[in-house]
């Protein structure tokens, strides 16, 4: 073993080194280093344990073999063994006078104790003597230990001494005891909240290393509360600056950069001041300028310090220039060969492509190299770009390859996040809804058992209702396409049980629908689901529930129902089930076959599943037998309320009071009826036969509190309505706070889009020359994926209106994800965002009802549809579409773009309030084919070689 | 802010483990044997970087370096730099190096009191303090000398010793 070979030089250093090892610790080493096993390393650190154990009860223990009992001791607990017989030692050797064992002792404890430990009052007061110790180096022990043993509790005891050590005479010192203040914050903010001024005040220190140790805190401080450190944006700008100017002393750079580490937290810092704050950003453009020019990016700490720049940027409202800087240290990124540097490219570049989403259209292939490298890191931040840059136009391609992906791991945790990813973005952007239920069906069947069980009811409640349209065709299209599907899909093995409710719930509704599958075809089916996975209670009692609308739809229909041997055998089975759910659900079913054709119908009609179900509040059939009871005598109902008002005699404000008085006094009164889970909404029909007791108040007349109890359920139902689903999962009400919260959103896009406009068009030349020199012959296969990912990102944003404002699904996407959706759109969606801040369309939008505009909506985007897929056909023929014009192409390029930006142009201008006839306008200009040229020019340029 | 730092050999066993958040000795070793589990099915030349939000929580990143027959890693969230974190294990490292002249394996499991006075110098309560490697030197060196001071007064025939320690 490598150990062994060198193990005798190490037996010499041992003896030479000032940390000399006795041999048992040698031997120890030896011996755990060569065991074969985990037993055997294990059975060799317990016998060390009783050998520890019996040495360190030993009376007068000399301190050296002591010292080296604690660092044996460190060494077990490292491989995992527990050493708390020992830690008493360890606390005792902190109070020694000699150093060296001092800090054994300290080194011990810190890695031993945490701060709630029963022993730590053994120390805070040695901790506190050595805070005060002539030795610095005493001190610096203290203070580490201060910085992982001192809890909430103790942080006063100590605090003095630390805030003394901040003017200690050696810079090392007061650096420790900055960090330690900054420990002290982030375990309790409260307890040093009078002494952040500290902190300020050491920015200025001589030292530059303390200086820099400030950082620290005040990022923290300043990520809590930006607000109140404004005023030092232009200390940090002029530390920077002198700091890059190489006015630190020579000692502090590293790998001939100064002060890197202090560099980065400074960008750090800055990115937090100036997001979004104009001013403050403009103080940094030149010494980001500086940076950029200065960066060696030859050396790791270069591009460290190159990929902070790009991050703060990113934060802060950047200059056009700086944007084309960031854009082209990204492209050295992604060019670059390291893995780490790749990486970072793509990180930068997920941030950027907030800003100016045409960043990403120049780096496509390389972001597709990443997508396919072995690196799995790699991959999943390019996946994590994908989902950042995912619009209507790429969700199919992207939407596949996650799933191919998560298909491919066995991260749990991964897959999770990366399911939760897909099915997000197939509710946001799906083209269509078949295409939804295919994509769920497929995170379903291979990451269903991490899914939340929300995405299941989503989708089981959009198959109900379909597009929420008046469209029974489609949705009946829709369902029957599901139900295949799901035909095909249950008889595989071992399907998550997730999945198989859906499964059963579709079937039982729709399954014989159509028609087109017989009843005893599907119920066979159930019965095979049920008995396949008869562990699963869930399941069955899903795919017994489907088995009974199945049977209730025959009945209903008149049809004669034969109940399957399998089937009947399931029920007797459930019948004497343990569990009461099944047992109940088999009772209901064996009780429904008996029925006669109208009763079955009422109880379970067809396709009956998104009907509102309206709940009789005040149990008004009840008023009869009400009439009856109290016609023969019977008291009339008392609510509560009003059984206390009157028995009391006080107003309302009293008998509140009064009930605040007996929920603590003893009560002398009966006890009340348990109260209703409404309170202020007793059913004058529930208790027809008051009780004499509570009969206090027999001049109420009964009218007042049905009366009450009607207005309240009138508001009920009302409430009712409101939710009722128009549009599938999500409801409604939100759509009109997305529609109202365009404005704001509208102005966002508005400032950026000035900003990133110039700079797209002036940046993109120079990458993309350089990259196509570099990779003259790309694989076909890849460019396709290129052009299906990237589909003309700046025509895109075009198209993109269609699904935002006009979409398959309006409610759904702005309502599922309204927060964050909108941040995200803000910047693609320029273009759409600008139409509805034309002052009349946002008061049009938000003036006209809502529903009906989305209507309308949808209308015209269904007529769009003819339109959209000759769009997509441009794009399929584009590519060899250029190859005719080979010589002009970069002024054909152009001339397009000159024009898609006119037609844009006028498209915007003359977009009145009217937003159908504006995507009328919209797809007319699509159809002219001014979108797919612009799409992709990039890859025209590799194909022509 | 650095959750850990950690080494370990190439088989697994760990060499240096310190979490600047405490936790249990069990918990630590779940970490240790996933993070092992994840560095050793990485292929060769691939990145340096891994997101860990499953061992370590939301927002955790690890960046670790292979020397020889040592893994060295570094768990932090995002409010460092991952590049600079590349640099600070190879501040460690040098560091060590210079420590120990041609730091292997062996150097760090025999003289591990004295690898926590260099990390300790280097990162203080999970925050980098010092990247220069000739500061750490100083200060290591300073402390060495004082200890070895104080440690030849208790190098003293054993009785004696004996004697000072019944004091």
């Amino acid at each position: 073993m490598e150990q062994l070979k060198t193990i005798g030089r190490e037996l010499a250093m041992g003896s030479q080194g000032g940390f000399g090892q006795s041999k048992e610790f040698l031997d120890l080493v030896k011996s755990i280093g060569e065991s074969r096993s985990k037993a055997e390393e294990d059975r060799i650190v317990l016998s060390e344990i009783d050998i520890l154990k019996r040495k360190l009860l030993e009376p007068d223990v000399p301190k050296r073999k002591m010292k080296e009992y604690i660092i044996r001791l460190v060494y077990i607990e490292m491989l995992g063994h527990d050493a708390s017989f020992g830690y008493i030692h360890a606390v005792k050797m902190t109070h020694d006078d000699n150093l060296l064992l001092k800090r054994t002792g300290y080194l011990a404890v810190t890695l031993f104790l945490d701060e709630d430990h029963d022993l730590i009052i053994l120390i805070v007061n040695t901790i506190q003597k050595d805070l005060r110790s002539d030795n610095y180096l005493v001190v610096c022990a203290a203070l580490n230990a201060v910085c992982r043993l001192i809890n909430e509790e103790t942080i006063p005891a100590v605090l003095p001494q630390v805030v003394d050590l901040l003017n200690h005479g050696k810079e090392a010192v007061r650096k420790k005891a900055i960090m330690a203040l900054h420990r002290f914050h982030r375990k309790s903010p409260s307890s040093v909240s009078h002494l952040v001024s500290n902190f300020r005040r050491k920015l200025c220190d001589s030292d530059p290393g303390v200086m820099g140790a400030t950082l620290c805190p005040l990022f923290d401080l300043i990520s809590e509360d930006v607000a109140s450190y404004k005023d030092l944006v232009s200390s940090f700008v002029g530390i920077l600056k002198q700091v890059t100017e190489r006015k630190l002393p020579k000692s502090y750079d590293y790998h001939q950069m100064p002060a890197p580490f202090i560099q980065i937290k400074l960008l750090k810092i800055m990115a937090l001041l100036s997001s979004g704050d104009k001013s403050a950003s403009e103080m940094m453009y030149m010494v980001l300028g500086d940076l950029f020019r200065k960066c060696d990016s030859s050396t790791n700490i270069g591009n460290a310090i190159l990929y902070e720049c790009i991050r703060c940027i990113s934060c802060i409202i950047p200059s056009p220039k700086l944007l084309e800087d960031a854009a082209e240290a990204i492209s050295k990124f992604l060019k670059s060969d390291s893995h780490n540097l790749k990486y970072m490219g793509i990180d930068g570049l997920g941030r950027l492509i907030k800003i100016s989403s045409d960043i990403a259209e120049q780096h496509q292939l390389a972001v597709i190299d990443c997508l396919e490298d072995p690196d799995d890191t790699l991959k999943r931040k390019t996946f994590e770009l994908l989902y950042k840059m995912t619009k209507s136009s790429n969700v199919e391609v992207i939407v596949d390859r996650m799933i191919d992906y998560m298909i491919s791991i066995n991260d749990n945790h991964y897959k999770t996040e990366i399911a939760s990813r897909c099915v997000e973005l197939a509710e946001q952007f799906a083209p269509s809804n078949q295409w939804f239920i295919q994509i769920m069906n497929k995170v379903f069947e291979h990451a269903g058992d991490l899914v939340n069980i929300k995405v299941a009811h989503n989708l089981m409640r959009l198959i109900a209702e379909g597009f929420g349209e008046d469209d029974d065709d489609a949705d009946n299209k829709l369902r029957l396409s599901a139900v295949e599907s799901y035909l095909q899909i249950i008889s595989e093995p071992k399907l998550p049980s997730l999945f198989l409710q859906v499964i059963s719930w579709v079937l039982g509704e729709y399954g014989t629908a159509d028609g087109k599958y017989s009843a005893s075809y599907i119920s066979g089916k159930l019965c095979d689901v049920a008995d396949a996975y008869s562990s699963d209670e869930t399941v069955k009692g899903y795919a017994v529930s489907a088995l009974m609308k199945i049977y209730a739809f025959e009945i209903a229909s008149g049809r004669k129902v034969d109940v399957l041997p399998e089937c009947q055998s399931l029920i007797e089975e459930l019948l004497a089930s343990h569990s009461t759910d099944l047992q109940q659900r088999a009772y209901e079913l064996q009780a429904l076959l008996s029925l006669d054709a109208r009763t079955v119908e009422s109880i379970l009609p067809l396709d009956a599943s998104c009907e509102d179900i309206e709940v009789d509040k005040d149990l008004s059939f009840l008023n009869g037998y009400i009439q009856q009871a109290i016609e023969s005598g019977a008291q009339p109902y008392v609510s509560e309320r009003e059984r206390s008002g009157g028995m009391f005699e006080t107003t309302d404000y009293h008998s509140q009071d009064h009930h605040e008085v007996t929920s603590h006094a003893l009560r002398f009164e009966a006890y009340e009826l348990p109260k209703p889970s409404v309170p202020s909404q007793p059913s004058a029909a529930l208790v027809p036969v008051p009780e004499p007791s509570y009969y206090s108040e027999p001049h109420q007349p009964i009218s007042t509190s049905s009366s009450v109890s009607e207005r309240e359920s009138s508001e009920i139902k009302l409430r009712l309505d409101g939710v009722k689903q128009k549009w599938g999962r999500p409801s409604y009400q939100s759509s009109t706070s997305a529609s109202s919260s365009t404005p704001p959103q509208a102005a966002n896009g508005t400032s950026t889009h000035s900003d990133g406009g110039g700079v797209a068009s002036s940046s993109s030349s120079k990458p993309r020359s350089s990259y196509e020199s570099k990779k003259p012959e790309i694989d076909p296969e890849k460019q396709r994926l290129a052009a299906s990912l990237f589909g003309g990102s700046s025509s895109s944003s075009r198209s993109d209106r269609k699904s935002s404002s006009g979409g398959h699904k309006p409610a759904k996407g702005t309502a599922n994800k309204p927060l964050a959706t909108v941040p995200k759109e803000s910047p693609i969606t320029v273009p759409d965002l600008l139409d509805f801040d034309e002052p009349t369309g946002t008061s049009d939008v938000a003036a006209t009802d809502p529903f009906k505009e989305l209507e309308g909506l949808m209308e015209s985007s269904r007529q769009d549809g003819g339109g959209s897929t000759d769009v997509m056909g441009l794009y399929s023929t584009d590519a060899s579409a250029p190859v005719k014009t080979t010589t002009s192409v970069d002024s054909l390029l152009s001339e397009l773009s000159d024009s898609s930006r006119g037609t844009y142009h006028q498209s915007q201008t003359t977009k009145g309030p009217n937003s159908k006839e504006a995507l009328e306008k919209d797809a007319l200009v699509r159809q002219m084919g001014v979108n797919p040229t612009s799409q992709n020019p990039t890859l025209f340029k590799d194909l022509l070689g | 802010m650095i959750k850990a730092v950690m080494m370990m050999n190439t088989q697994g066993k760990p060499r240096l483990a310190k979490f600047y958040d405490f936790l249990p000795v069990e918990k630590q070793q779940e970490l240790i044997r996933g993070v092992f589990s994840v560095l050793s099915s990485r292929p060769e030349n691939v990145s340096n970087f891994l997101e860990i939000d499953s061992l370590f929580g939301p927002d955790s990143r690890l960046v670790y370096k292979h020397y020889a027959t040592l893994y060295f890693v570094l768990v932090f969230d995002g409010s460092e730099n991952e590049l600079a974190m590349l640099d600070l294990i190879q501040v460690l490292v040098e560091t060590l190096d210079k420590c120990f002249s041609n730091v292997c394996e062996l150097d760090i499991v025999f003289n591990y009191s004295k690898l926590h006075t260099v990390l300790d110098e280097i990162v203080f309560g999970g925050q980098v303090l010092e990247t220069r490697t000739d500061e750490v030197m100083k200060a290591v060196e300073e402390i060495s000398k004082l200890e070895a001071a104080s440690n030849s007064i208790s190098l003293v025939p054993k009785s004696v010793s004996g004697w000072r320690g019944g004091r």
